[in-house]
């Protein structure tokens, strides 16, 4: 039996939604590192999904970039997240009031 | 599959600054400290050569990639700007790496990876393409905004860029992945035939559409999308704070309109309103918060907000339906006029800060200008002049870029935005010329006029004379500027 495309849109939404819901609540930065990785596969459900209904091998072939760049971000972001504690001690983003946020 | 050589030759200049950044990486580690300048000259040798390619572009338009890349007038002339805005931020870069104790030549190696991207992003034809420039730019960034690792206010800056702008990627991503399902396509030519037929009232379009102005708000720093800007550009070191304001901004404006005219173009009614309401609250905020500022580098992080709520009256006029099409054609060319007038600016007047020491630190608070007229009669000057021009006082460049902007809205029949424009220009020139009062009306106390001074390089020099010379010519003469730009507009649907 076939699940319907919107069974996958649905999902995708929602994952989004927590994903983005974490950005906007969450204190602890790696927290919030891991929701924008939820929002970012998220899309790639989306892209999977409609690439298989669509027929299209295109939406497949933007999925392989989009997981290059993510990780590639997310190497970027734990250094800084790092470098980031090394001076304070705390990953807290309420933490971090020299500039005014 | 064969990649044939004269799609390579399209984007010559995007791999040769790719060999040379790759190149100054592994020359880094063998060269002594005291000669990085050698890795920052070959960077600027490089971006010369590219020019010279670029240059040969203007006025053809050749697809490459199967319609990955489009190379037209419209991206050469974008190129040609990044180029000159990239060169002068290695000048500036030079010295002031080296009063910072920053001395990376990796730091020249970041400079051209983000142009890399920036050239994708304006001559991309293609979601994908032109994400992936927007990453490339943006990862880069994050790393050049945290490159004083020793100064907390530095590496908070890069965090505080890192996750808002990982999380504007991820909201731009998904717009467009459900645009991938509405159009089953990411080519913007593709998008534009399914939009204009048979999903122009698609509620998933709508909502992809949304995501992606959100997407594009975020790396243009248009309210509300702006609230990182701030923070970025005090915390950044002060050089990349000038390529961030404006290098990406430029890049970003030039993807967002292709993508806004090339696959929107013919559902105009849905995006004209979001764009002129993001517009006439970016210029108001962005110019009121300004005033209250007592750091000037985030009195001029508010004020490119507010110059990109300018440059969006651009856009606007670009998509007001019911307008000619050379109408549509002239709010283009006066949105790339204008970033190209704001870019001398711009950087002018952070390089003025980047060579204003106080002690061993940069001198970045208004109270640090007091009384420098007294000492440094050229520097008070040439800080003058920028801010004349920012505030659109005739007769700078600034004035022309907004004159152009704004008749362009007079023709569109939006008169009222022009008078709009125009009252906010009045107010932003309260809190430029206090720096010019300060400068030139204060009496500078002992301590201020022992510690505060300008320290000039040649390089600096450089930089300075190419910012002033833009501003004050192109205010006298924008005749050829304007006619470039008129030429390199995108095709108007």
């Amino acid at each position: 039996m076939d699940v319907p495309i919107s069974y996958y849109v649905v999902l995708s939404g929602l994952v989004f939604s927590i994903g983005l819901i974490g950005v906007l609540i969450r204190r602890n930065i790696i927290i919030i590192l891991l929701s924008v990785e939820l929002m970012l596969n998220a899309t790639n459900i989306n892209f999977v999904a409609f690439s298989s209904y669509l027929g299209n091998l295109s939406g497949q072939v933007f999925v392989f970039f989009a997981l290059t760049v993510a990780a590639a971000e997310v190497a970027v972001g734990l250094a800084i997240i790092i470098a980031l504690y090394r001076h304070s001690s705390s990953i807290n983003i309420d933490d971090f009031r020299l500039l005014k946020w | 599959m064969s990649i044939p050589f004269a799609d390579l030759a399209i984007i010559l200049p995007e791999l040769l600054i790719v060999g040379v950044a790759c190149l100054i990486l592994v020359l880094d580690p063998v060269t002594p400290t005291g000669k990085k300048d050698y890795l920052a000259w070959i960077s600027l040798g490089v971006l010369a050569v590219c020019a010279l390619i670029t240059m040969e572009d203007f006025g053809e338009t050749t697809v490459a990639f199967s319609g990955l890349v489009v190379m037209d007038s419209y991206a050469a002339f974008w190129k040609m700007l990044l180029y000159l805005v990239s060169g002068m931020t290695i000048l500036l870069s030079m010295s002031y790496l080296k009063e910072e104790k920053i001395e990376l030549a990796e730091y020249y190696a970041f400079v051209l990876l983000a142009l890399v991207g920036m050239m994708v992003m304006v001559s991309g034809a293609d979601l994908l393409t032109i994400y992936l420039g927007i990453e490339l730019m943006s990862i880069t960034l994050y790393i050049m905004a945290g490159l004083k690792r020793y100064e907390a206010r530095s590496i908070e800056a890069s965090a505080k860029y890192f996750v808002l702008g990982a999380f504007s990627s991820g909201i731009l991503l998904y717009g467009i992945s459900l645009l991938f399902g509405v159009t089953g396509s990411t080519r913007l030519s593709e998008i534009s035939t399914v939009v204009n037929g048979p999903a122009s009232e698609d509620p998933l379009m709508l909502l992809a559409l949304m995501l992606i102005i959100v997407g594009f708000g975020f790396k243009v720093a248009a309210v509300p999308f702006h609230m990182w800007t701030p923070d970025v550009y005090e915390g950044a070191p002060t050089s990349v704070t000038a390529f961030m304001a404006v290098a990406s901004k430029a890049a970003s404006f030039a993807a967002f309109l292709r993508v806004l005219l090339e696959a929107f173009g013919g559902v105009k009614p849905n995006w004209n309103l979001i764009i002129l309401a993001i517009c006439l609250i970016t210029v108001a905020l962005g110019n009121l918060v300004a005033i209250v500022q007592t750091n000037v580098k985030r009195m001029l992080a508010y004020s490119s907000i507010a110059h990109a709520g300018y440059a969006l009256v651009g856009v606007v006029v670009a998509g007001w339906v019911g307008v000619e099409a050379d109408v549509s054609s002239r709010g283009v060319s006066s949105l790339m006029l204008y970033l190209a007038i704001y870019s001398f600016m711009t950087i002018g007047a952070f390089a003025m800060i980047a060579i204003l020491r106080k002690g061993g630190l940069e001198g970045e608070e208004i109270e640090d200008f007091t009384g420098l007229a007294k000492r440094h009669k050229g520097g008070a000057f040439l800080m003058l002049v920028f801010m004349i021009s920012l505030a659109g006082i005739p007769p700078t460049a600034g004035f022309i870029g907004k004159f152009y902007l704004f008749m362009a809205a007079v023709n569109a029949d939006l008169a009222w935005l022009a008078i709009f424009g125009l009252v906010f220009a009045a107010i932003s020139a309260f809190y430029y010329l206090r720096i010019v009062m300060v400068m030139y009306m204060r009496e500078p106390s002992a301590e201020q006029e022992k510690n505060t001074r300008l320290v000039l390089s040649p390089q600096v020099s450089v930089v300075l004379a190419c910012a002033v010379a833009g501003v004050v010519l192109l205010g006298i003469f924008p005749g050829p500027l304007v006619s470039i730009a008129d030429l390199s507009v995108l095709p108007i649907k």
